[in-house]
């Protein structure tokens, strides 16, 4: 995140909002983030926290009559949101490749993996059928499938789960892109799995030298990968800092709330689960004020008017929290978190007049509430 | 916890369950079978919590549709309070399934859409002709929908109109309607958002203290796992390949098998993760043709000849930890495939 080198993609006060029959829904609201060449930038969030639509906007994919854009999405000094559709072709799949959740419906049932390889080089370089063909087997064996001569000429249904998001790498690697958007490219896989396809990224990161994004919403993911995480809840980045320093001295709530929600391998076994009360809001009818106030221990009366900016930490100028809690109040919950102490009880240090209120209304409401 | 006495609720023997694989359209003739389930033997004890986990394909869900008898067992024993399960016919089977109970996975297709919660949750009543005065049932389900932190007043709502972890407690509550001795819960969380899991794992929790239930959990999570069960087994297509109580699991696992398991959990925690992966290699292979001997020997680090000859017994290992395994784990290379923290313990 220095301020001295050019990052590699730069999004700005990005909003994307998608019209439906419902309302509007605000999937995406004024985020910024930047990606330094050769970085990993983590994304975390629940289901409708809009961290999807944020990489799906980069590819130039929520591009239609009923979806509104604003904001900027520079890469390498051209804005991908303003690119008419050629250029952006001539980007995508090229110097920005993607890799989806399901590689099951991501992969043509009908065409061999290696049609489909050869399909990707093929429509951004002047290459022989028989040259894309040879890179696809090299390709294939880059991301270790065995036997990539015999595999090439196979369906994605003869492939394992584990071989299709090998085969979707590959084809995501193909032209070598210098960013490469994860979105949740292990949540379809098992564990034993999950490991391969990670140890791989991470490894052909060090070799090929791009940067990735990678969405997920398991903080056990990140922490192995991330350079740096961001946490996105209703639309927006509510926390953004170092991957070691997020881990050991979140700001956020709900950053505090996913992790003390899990349970860790690495954590004494009988620790009480803490889980978040009720559940994501719709991004429809948004919260007023701070967008996790409903869900928020900590919250007082002026948190459901006032709207919290991503500000620096007053400790680290590269740590970025939404809370309106005074940082004092904020390290000194962690710590009582981190000890194991009740969110019940450490409630008190944010809202003084709620030792006496609790007796009257308890927290959390009632469940069904929200319903 | 209730406390664990040693007398078993459960006990399978043998247990094996064959799906068979068919060729021709008019004429259907076996060709094969999957060997989801293939001779497993494991005891769950009265009042505990019975962990299984495995990978995709391994036969949990199938153990788990077994032991309700969701799904009748090619062969083998499944005795219930010493009653054989799988011989039982006609209301004496209705009686018995009162007593064994399943959450299932999907809270979005394990519920009726058209149905309101309130009949949801009193059907496990009509089917078995209890609390038939109208008022009287109204009023157990609002009971219940309470125990399980749903408002009662939502009785008359659709289950389309609740987010995925309220309809999960949904199940729940239809689930523990009976009073069920024995409730198997077949990967519970794993549909939901990570905020919400928590609720979930809570309530199963607090239920299994409040109402002395039995629970066999199923998941494909560890930490999960390790979270909530007393025992664990490890399952691995279609066997049993190590079960112990959880510290000894999670202290010393000695199969490789579950010893890789461990290795690829992720650690949400970015100083914790320096320690070297051990990779497994390859895919899980077929459970129509599965390897001979060990059937883990095609992936497994420590394989010799002798493993692909002879399948290991699942035997004791040391501390009430068995292992089906010819070259169990070593204290030292445990070590190497648990999460520092857990080492360090």
């Amino acid at each position: 995140m220095s301020t001295d080198a050019t990052p590699l993609l730069d999004v700005t006060d990005l909003r994307v909002a998608f019209t439906t029959d419902d309302g509007i829904v605000h999937a995406v609201d004024g985020i910024s983030y930047s990606v330094m060449p050769g970085t990993t930038l983590g994304i975390v969030g629940e289901s409708g926290s809009g961290k999807s639509v944020t990489s799906l906007t980069t590819m130039g994919l929520t591009r239609g009559r009923s979806t509104s854009v604003s904001g900027t999405i520079m890469f390498e000094g051209r804005d991908l949101l303003t690119l008419p559709g050629e250029e952006l072709r001539q980007i995508r799949g090229n110097e920005i490749a993607m890799i989806f959740q399901d590689p099951l419906s991501s992969l043509h049932p009908f065409y061999k993996v290696g049609a489909q390889l050869s399909e990707t080089i093929l429509a951004h370089r002047n290459d022989s059928k028989a040259a894309a063909r040879d890179r696809s087997i090299d390709l294939l064996e880059l991301v270790g499938i065995p036997d990539p001569h015999r595999r090439v000429d196979q369906y994605p249904h003869e492939f394992s789960g584990g071989m299709r998001q090998r085969a979707m790498i590959a084809m995501a690697l193909a032209n070598e892109p210098k960013l490469l958007i994860a979105d949740e490219p292990t949540t379809a896989l098992d564990v034993t799995v999950q490991a391969q396809i990670l140890a791989l990224i991470a490894e052909l990161q060090g070799r090929l030298g791009m940067a990735v994004i990678i969405i997920t919403h398991d903080l056990g993911v990140v922490a192995e990968i991330a350079d740096e995480i961001a946490v996105m809840y209703a639309g927006r980045i509510v926390e953004h800092a170092d991957t070691k320093r997020l881990f050991a001295a979140p700001e956020h709530p709900y950053t505090w709330g996913l992790l003390k929600s899990i349970p860790r391998l690495d954590t004494p076994r009988n620790e009480e689960l803490v889980p978040i009360q009720g559940r994501p809001p719709s991004l429809i009818n948004r919260p007023t004020g701070c967008h996790f106030h409903p869900r928020c221990p900590y919250v007082s009366e002026e948190h459901k008017r006032i709207d919290p900016k991503l500000e620096p930490v007053p400790s680290d100028p590269e740590h970025q929290v939404a809370c309106l809690l005074p940082a004092s109040v904020r390290a000194e919950i962690w710590r009582g978190l981190k000890a194991g102490r009740p969110a019940e009880e450490l409630r008190r240090l944010a809202v003084p007049e709620a030792a006496a209120a609790t007796a009257a209304a308890p927290w959390p409401p009632a469940e069904g509430s929200d319903a | 916890m209730t406390p664990v006495t040693a007398e078993p609720l459960v006990e399978v023997r043998n247990l094996v369950k064959h799906f068979p694989i068919t060729s021709g359209i008019i004429f259907q003739r076996q060709v094969g079978a999957v060997k989801a389930v293939d001779d497993i033997s494991f005891d769950v004890l009265k009042g505990e919590t019975l962990g299984i986990v495995g990978e995709t394909g391994c036969g949990k869900s199938t153990t788990a549709r077994l032991l309700v008898r969701l799904l009748d067992a090619t062969s083998g024993e499944l005795r219930f309070e010493g009653e054989d399960m799988t011989k039982l016919k006609g209301a004496a089977l209705k009686a018995r399934r009162r007593e064994a109970q399943m959450i299932f996975q999907d809270p979005y297709s394990s519920l009726n859409p058209r149905k309101t919660i309130g009949s949801i949750i009193a059907e496990p009543f009509v089917i078995h002709g209890m609390l038939k005065e109208e008022g009287e049932r109204k009023k157990r389900v609002q009971e219940l929908m309470d125990t399980v932190g749903l408002n009662p007043e939502h009785y008359n709502r659709y289950p389309h109109e609740f987010s995925g972890g309220q309809r999960q407690r949904i199940g729940v509550a239809r689930a523990i309607a009976l009073e069920p001795k024995l409730l198997v819960a077949d990967e519970p969380v794993s549909a939901l958002d990570v905020s919400i899991q928590a609720q979930v794992l809570n309530l199963l929790r607090r239920l299994q203290r409040d109402m002395g239930l039995t629970l066999v959990f199923i998941a494909h999570d560890l930490s999960v796992v390790r979270h909530m069960c007393d025992r664990v087994a490890v399952m691995y297509l279609g066997k049993i390949v190590e079960l112990a109580p959880n510290e000894s699991l999670y202290g010393f696992p000695r199969h490789p098998y579950t010893g890789a398991l461990m290795s690829a959990v992720p650690v949400p925690d970015p100083t914790g993760t320096s320690h070297e992966r051990q990779l497994l290699t390859g895919d899980v292979p077929s459970p129509a043709n599965p390897p001979s001997g060990c059937r883990f020997h095609t992936r497994c680090p420590k394989a010799q000849s002798k493993c692909s000859e002879v399948e290991p017994p699942l035997e004791d290992k040391h501390n009430g930890t068995e292992a089906a395994c010819h070259y169990p784990l070593t204290e030292a290379e445990a070590a190497l495939r648990l999460p520092p923290a857990l080492v360090a313990r």
